[in-house]
This record gives structure tokens, sequence and C-alpha cells, in this order.
């Protein structure tokens, strides 16, 4: 490839907590509009502002979590520009002394361990939604003044994968630490992207276009994707390339430049006098560091080495907190030192399961015991696998014992050679090309015979039983 | 420090306001005078005077995440110059 992709994302997070950030009104989503409002996040002449101490401790957790040193001292500014959803022209923000900085969080690119930086997390507040009707603009300031965390990466990240990895390894680290909803259809998350093109081994940055308007995950790789195209198109026609907002439009599957005014941004930043500094002592950095909870990384080495998963099943199970607390009960309670087979089944039948339900793998209402219960049954070979997987079907919502729903469902595996010769020789008369071509030598046709006999034997015959039999048969 | 007419509009425009050609020329002399004698405090020592970003020497002032009573919205809209149901109305801005 000739040319490098430099990308830097900017995550803004709403943080969970009950109350703004400088006002008590609520923070619950889907208010009527402009009823979450008081005169300080209306921006109202005498009103103060004073920060939420929950979303301080929320945002020092977050930022210890990716590694971040916290600054002991640290202030808000002010932001000002002009905007409908802004009702002081200002939003308070924080410039020169942020929360946190030199964070990092590591992905993987083809299977080796790539660094990320994170330049600095810093606190500030959300602005309010605006809906464009056709004459008029109508403001809701509900969300206005939501505590909200900047998270911006170094340019580290070069191909769109790299970002959608980093921003799904980001969404599960902060879901461990229950500090937001982390939801981007409800605006919880939201992410921008900067990104330029540069020569291979070239040291200046290219002119980069920062982008918008990406509601998923997928969103934001599909945007950076197709911006790679774009520049790489500019640069080797030798077109002058500026620098922009550029808008993603999902239905056309394009980014689209923002009309802007002329004239780069000037915020005029300016401490708030409003607030006070914040001197944060080491004494309160480790009560949080204590209180951190396990993170997805560390969880995945221990699951590895506790119990001999694979680090890419470990990685599947620890997705979620929640998932992982589910998987490890299971696993803990499936006796002996293998777990192989438990998670065979939690990534296997189990997470099919949720997922045809549309819930998460801890939302499956089943009793562990039975589950486990219903693995011994196919171990000793009591029934198939096809028919445990109806049995799991059935067990989950179910106040039935496994041994219950098995006999209830006559699914008692065959194994009894009487019965299994029956249908044996109705398979082998009805497939002639078949008995044929295993005679010829030809391995798969055995699997194909016994996959007949399984199917007339509705999933009960004992496949293995059935191919020993097959074998003699027709030797 | 001297004040031309071009950051003049520029700072009237970041601040929204409309300037006529007399109002800009009194204003660049007055804001020259303002800037002059703000000025002054660079020729202050102030080598042993830690940086401040705030008046008071109080830090940490932070309220516990209780909720309190928002207003009403019909009390929020109150003094809206403009209103349509629950929402302030605004001119139509996309940018």
């Amino acid at each position: 490839m000739k040319y490098q992709t430099v990308i830097g994302l900017e995550v803004h997070l709403q943080l969970n907590t009950k109350t703004k950030a400088f006002c008590g009104c609520s923070t619950d989503f889907g208010k009527a509009p402009n009823s979450n409002v008081c005169p300080v996040c209306l921006g109202f002449p005498g009103s103060l502002p004073v920060y939420n101490r929950e979303a301080l401790n929320s945002a020092i957790k977050l930022a210890l979590a990716f590694g971040c040193q916290i600054q002991e001292h640290t202030k808000f500014d002010r932001k000002n520009y002009f905007y409908p959803d802004l009702p002081k022209n200002y939003q308070i923000s924080q410039y020169d002394l942020p929360l946190s900085r030199n964070g990092y969080l590591d992905i993987h690119v083809q299977d080796q361990p790539k660094r990320i930086g994170i330049t600095r997390v810093h606190l500030e507040e959300d602005a309010g939604k605006l809906i464009h009707e056709a004459n008029e603009s109508l403001v809701d300031f509900n969300r206005t003044g939501i505590p909200l965390l900047e998270i911006v990466s170094e340019p580290d990240l070069n191909s769109p994968q790299e970002a959608f990895d980093y921003l799904t390894s980001l969404k599960n680290i902060i879901g461990y630490l229950d500090v937001s909803d982390c939801d981007m259809e409800k605006g919880s998350l939201r992410c921008d992207a900067n990104i330029s093109l540069r020569l291979q081994g070239a040291k200046e940055l290219g002119v980069k276009a920062e982008l918008k308007n990406m509601n998923s995950f997928k969103g934001v790789k599909d945007a950076l994707t197709f911006e790679v195209e774009r520049q790489t198109q500019l640069l080797e026609t030798g077109e002058q390339m500026v620098q922009e907002t550029r808008l993603w439009d999902v239905e056309k599957g394009v980014t689209v430049a923002m009309r802007t005014k002329e004239g780069a941004k000037d915020y005029r930043y300016f401490p708030d006098p409003d607030l006070t500094v914040f001197i944060i002592d080491q004494s309160l950095i480790s009560r949080i560091k204590k209180e951190l909870p396990e993170l997805p990384q560390e969880k995945v080495a221990r699951f590895v080495k506790e119990y001999g998963l694979s680090e890419y099943d470990a990685k599947i199970l620890t997705c979620t907190k929640k998932n992982a607390e589910f998987a490890e009960k299971c696993i803990q309670v499936y006796p002996g030192k293998d777990k192989k087979e438990i998670v065979n089944w939690l990534i296997g039948p189990l997470l099919s399961e949720a997922n045809l339900r549309k819930i998460e793998l801890y939302e499956l209402k089943i009793n562990i015991k039975e589950l486990i219960n219903l693995l011994g049954f196919v171990q000793r070979q009591e029934i198939s696998y096809l028919s445990a997987k109806i049995v799991l079907n059935q067990l989950i919502d179910s106040q039935k014992s496994t041994h219950d729903l098995i006999r209830e469902g006559n699914l008692q595996q065959i194994s009894n050679t009487d019965a299994l010769t029956q249908i044996i020789e109705t398979v082998i008369q009805e497939n002639a090309k078949s008995v044929s071509d295993f005679k010829a030598g030809k391995t798969n046709a055995l699997m194909y015979l016994v996959g007949q006999v399984m199917k007339k034997s509705s999933g009960k015959a004992n496949p293995k039983v059935v191919g020993e039999l097959i074998k003699g048969r027709l030797s | 420090m001297s004040i031309d007419k071009e950051t003049i509009n520029h700072v009237a425009h970041l601040a929204r306001i409309e300037l006529q050609p007399n109002e800009l020329e009194k204003l660049s002399g007055e804001l020259h005078a303002i800037l002059g004698f703000i000025d002054k405090l660079s020729n202050l020592n102030v080598e042993q005077v830690k940086p401040a970003s705030h008046i008071l020497p109080i830090s940490n002032v932070l309220r516990e995440d209780q909720p309190h009573i928002s207003l009403f919205p019909q009390k929020a809209l109150e003094n809206a110059p403009s209103k349509k149901g629950n929402f302030f109305s605004v001119p139509k801005i996309i940018e």
C-alpha cells in the first residue's frame, strides 16, 4: 500500500449519574421536552453551577481503567460559541488542565497486541437536542448539562478495522465500570473521527477530515472506509485537500462536506469563574483504584489460566461483565478440571439460544444445575447431541428438570443394536449409491448414511453405534 | 497593544453583534484604551505569585448526586420569545 491511514477518535460518553453535571435535574431519558430543566442548566443569570461528586468519581474511575494519569490540579473552562442547543452560549469543558492524560488501550492487529494511546479524558457537559421543522427549529434542553467525558485517542489507529476494534474494546471496558449506558442509539456514546492519509514512511501528517454523524460502530468503520477511498483518489489525482468536517450519510454510504462559515473556530476558552479548581489527592485516587473491577483483559488472562480456555473463547465470554459472571458460574459448577465441554456449550447452543431470544447470555433463565445434568446425559451417551439441544431449548424458561424433559420427549438415545438394525437396513436399501460409494472407499458416504439413520430416528439414534453397525454390515 | 478594525469585526461576529461604520470607529478607540489599561498588568512583577484560575482560595466544591425538583416546562418557557408546545422555538438553523 502506497499510503498509510492515520485515524484518531474522539468519544463522548454520557455518565450514568442520577443528576446532571452542575445541577440536580434528573438525567432520565425520554421525559417530556423541557421538563428536566432548571435555572442552572438553562443558563439563567445569577445561577451557580456546582459539579456532581459522583460524576467526578466515575470520571476518575474510567480514566484509571485506561491507565491515565490523574492530574493533581484540574479546572473547568468555558468554550464559547453560539448555537441554539447551548443556552449559556458556552459549554463548560476543560481546556489546558484536563482531568487526566496519557492513557492507553490495547487492541489486537493480526493477533499481535497494539497499544493505542489515549491523549486525555476530560470532563464536560452535554448540549440540548434540536428538532428541525420546516420553518423553525425546536429546542429541548433536557439533555443539556448531562455529564460527559471526552475520551481522545492518539492518532495511532491505522485502519477502519482498528478504529472499530478500539471502539468495541473501549465499550467493553466501560461496560465493566458501570459508569455509562454506552448506548450509541440513545446517544449516550458518540464518536467523531479524524482521518488523514500520508505516504508510507512520511513523518508529516496529511490534511485531515473530521467525520461526524456516525451512529453505530459499523457506521464509524464504514465512514472511515469510504474516506480512505476518497482521500486516496484525491491524492492520486493531485487534487488539493482541504481540512474540513464531513458528515456521514448512512443511507447513501458517503461522507459529505459540511457547510461551514469561513474562518477557523475561535472558542475563546477561559477558566469558568463560577467553578472552583479541583485538587485530586492521592488518597481519593487510590481508593477508587481499589474499587476497580477485574477488567476484560485481566479476566481473559485468568479464564485462560484457571480454566484452560482458549483466548478466543475467553474473549467471547468476557465481552460484558454480566456474561462473564454467568459463564464463570457455569464453569465453576461444572465438575472436573477439564472445562472444554461446558465452554463449548456456552459458546455454541447457549449463545444461539440467547441470540434467538435477542437477549444476552446471562439473561437466559436457566437452572445451571440442570444444564450441567443435561451435559452429563450427553456424555453418558444417554441422549444424542441433537436431542440435547432440543432439551436445552425447553429447559430455558422452564421449571422442569432435564430428566423429566428427556422422558417426556421420549428422547433417550437408541444404542440398542436390534432397534437400530431395522432402521439401518431401510437406509441401506434406499441409498444404494452411497452404499457403493462407501464400498469404493469414500468415507464421506458413511457420514451421509449415519445422517440418514439419525433423521429416521428423529435424532435419537446413537451416531457412534450407528456408524459401527453400518461399517460392520457393509464390510 | 493595538487593535485593528479586522479584529474588532471578528470579535463582533463572534459576539453576534452588528456594528455600524461609526460604531466601529468609536469602538476601536475605546477598546484600544481598555486594552492599554489592562496592559498595565504586564508591567507588574508576578514572579512570587502563583498562577490562579479562581478568585477565591477554595477548591473541590462538589454537590451530591441528589435530584432536585426541576422547573415545570410552562415555567421554563415563560419568558421564551417563541415557543411551540413544550419546546423553545428558534429560527431554523442547521450548521
